[in-house]
């Protein structure tokens, strides 16, 4: 559906260099990456704010390189939302459709329907800047949905919403690319990017590090960069069996917290919450496993064990505990975590 | 709110400069008798003046704002070679006399000039006429509108434009529907100000013509031939109606601000 190749763009301080990517059509691809790391620079390119030094950019096949942002059948939201601040609710929402040619009677129906499906009817009324952040980025989105994009760009859409709103924004944007409209969107949380992706590309510095599935880039990364960032070592492909279990790996079922029902996703337990005995020990950690220490590995805090207890399981302990507990490998012991320190992040 | 002695000063200083700028209006309209002003009103020679003014200068600045609010936009939007020569070329009219500004005036408009002569060929003469008086008018008093309307347009966010063409729209149409309803206020404030500024021109208005007499070259006029008493109840009368036009800009700047945020549906 969509492909940039190529793409060269230089600027002062920061350039994107020999960049390619390829997107499908009904993928919900996240872009990931830390700030100035190029993400917003690639959408900007996408949308046509900005043209490229070098390289082509392909939608729908065709060569959409120099192509104006009018002629364009790409939606952006922006991360600060930029919602006029003179118009009302319904003003925003009905702008792209305004002077095309519709009637009164016809705006005001598409901007009902939209307006319905980002869950705003009640607002339609009020002034922007009374609006709420989250109600703020669904106004954001609802107009930008009114264009009838066949890409939907969000530019950090989750990061200044607090946690309840960022679930019910996430549960619209997995609706909406159920519905199959394609999303490129770009974060830099990891979280993010599991909860939604079907595909995700690391970036750094305005190169492409690795892309591909959720479960290849945190399992495999493929350079310190990808390992350091996406900072996680325990991470398992998981399934939700009841709302205090889930089957890890389809091998382990482990205590976790999870009120997401009946849904597939992943298992996160941060290492520095793991902790090693030499027999089983009495606590209140409700997940105790018996392994066998597989490789020791020295790091900058002290040591990382890694732990074969039918998943494999990364430890960090510091080095006094290391000698008490006299570890070696092929060292048999036990580890246990805690239920509610286990993250389970449900998929797309 | 606590004062110290350093704030006591600095409040007798700002005291002092209110006074100063106070003191000889409210003089003059103390010394101004009322019988005075009412014959002022009714003399057909001082209407006539003051119409003509506020006609004059009010035409100039719709004209002027035509031209003058898109380079603007251009001066705030845009980065081109030499762009801050072209900043300071706009405050030019500010910092020379305005005799001189008007002896520039004359320069491009009397019978000698290219554009004097073109308008001699269909029988006009910018010299002594409304346009002449405008043209001088405008010199010094436009750079108050782009200085301002060049103000605006920088604080409207660049990323509302972007995200106003994301949607579609024209350039012309974020131009009309975004950049200007946002950077209204500031426009307002330099119509206003160039408006006022251009009403109150006697330098280079007298320079271009005596007559048809403006209301400062009348007010001068009545002073050298008549002395103060003759030229006070004119001064009196122009002030207040600038006082007026001025307070009737601010509240309707006021009413659409509160007004602004909405409408159809």
């Amino acid at each position: 559906m969509l492909e940039l190749k190529n793409i060269h763009i230089k600027f002062d301080d920061f350039s994107l260099k020999d960049f390619s990517l390829k997107i499908e059509k009904g993928d919900y691809y996240v872009i990931l990456g830390e700030s100035g790391a190029g993400k917003s620079v690639i959408l900007e390119l996408l949308s046509g704010l900005i043209k490229p030094n070098a390289g082509k950019i392909f939608f729908n096949k065709e060569n959409i390189t120099n192509f104006s942002i009018q002629k364009r059948k790409i939606g952006i939201v922006f991360q600060d939302y930029a919602v006029f601040p003179h118009l009302n609710v319904f003003n925003n929402i009905a702008y792209p459709v305004k002077n095309k040619g519709f009637s009164k009677q016809e705006i005001k129906d598409k901007v009902l329907e939209k307006a319905k499906k980002t869950e705003i009817l009640h607002i339609l009324h009020r002034k922007t800047p009374e609006l709420s952040g989250g109600e703020l980025q669904r106004v954001a989105l609802a107009r930008t949905l009114m264009l009838e994009p066949e890409l939907l760009l969000l530019d950090e859409p989750l990061s200044a919403l607090d946690v309840m709103l960022r679930d019910n924004l996430r549960n619209l944007l997995r609706n909406l690319n159920k519905e199959g409209l394609t999303v490129i969107h770009i974060t830099h949380d990891y979280e993010e990017a599991l909860s939604l992706a079907n595909k995700i590309a690391v970036i750094n510095s305005g190169k492409l590090i690795q892309k591909g599935k959720p479960s290849d880039i945190f399992n495999h990364p493929k350079s310190e960069f990808v390992a350091a960032f996406t900072g996680i070592k325990n991470f398992y492909k998981a399934k939700y069996i009841s709302d205090n279990e889930v089957l890890t790996d389809n091998k382990m079922i482990i205590r976790a917290q999870t009120h997401k029902k009946n849904c597939e996703g992943y298992l996160m337990i941060p290492s520095g919450t793991v902790i090693i005995s030499q027999n089983k020990q009495e606590s209140s950690a409700v997940n105790n496993f018996k392994g066998k220490v597989e490789s020791i590995i020295p790091s900058v805090h002290g040591q990382e064990i890694l732990v074969d207890a039918g998943i494999k399981v990364s430890v960090r302990i510091t080095n006094e505990s290391f000698v008490k507990l006299e570890l070696s490998e092929g060292k048999d012991i036990w580890i246990s975590f805690k239920a509610n320190s286990v993250k389970f992040i449900k998929k797309n | 709110m606590k004062f110290n002695l350093f704030h006591i000063v600095f409040l007798i200083l700002s005291g002092l400069v209110l006074l100063f700028i106070i003191g000889p209006l409210v003089g003059m309209f103390a010394a101004t008798a009322p019988n005075e002003l009412v014959e002022t009103v009714k003399d057909t020679e001082v209407r006539n003046s003051i119409g003509l003014t506020i006609s004059i200068s009010m035409l100039t600045t719709l004209f002027f704002a035509v031209i003058s609010i898109p380079f603007a936009w251009l001066l705030a939007r845009k980065d081109f070679f030499l762009k801050k020569l072209v900043l300071s070329i706009i405050d030019l009219p500010i910092v020379i006399p305005h005799t001189a500004a008007g002896i520039a005036i004359l320069g491009i408009i009397s019978r000698d000039s290219v554009i004097g002569k073109a308008a001699d060929s269909v029988g006009l003469n910018f010299v002594g006429h409304p346009v002449g008086i405008g043209l001088a008018m405008a010199f010094v008093s436009v750079p108050f509108l782009i200085n301002a309307a060049h103000d605006g347009f920088k604080s409207v966010p660049v990323r509302l434009e972007h995200a106003a063409l994301s949607l579609k729209a024209s350039p012309a149409r974020v131009f009309f529907t975004i950049s200007l309803p946002l950077a209204w206020r500031n426009i307002v404030s330099g119509l206003v100000m160039m408006f006022a500024r251009g009403m109150s021109e006697f330098g280079a208005v007298i320079i271009v013509a005596y007559h048809p007499m403006t209301t400062p070259v009348l007010i001068y006029d009545r002073f050298g031939s008549f002395g103060l008493k003759y030229a006070r109840p004119v001064s009196v009368v122009f002030i207040s109606i600038c006082i007026l036009i001025f307070i009737l800009f601010r509240l309707s700047v006021n009413k659409k601000k509160h007004t602004g945020n909405n409408k159809s549906m």
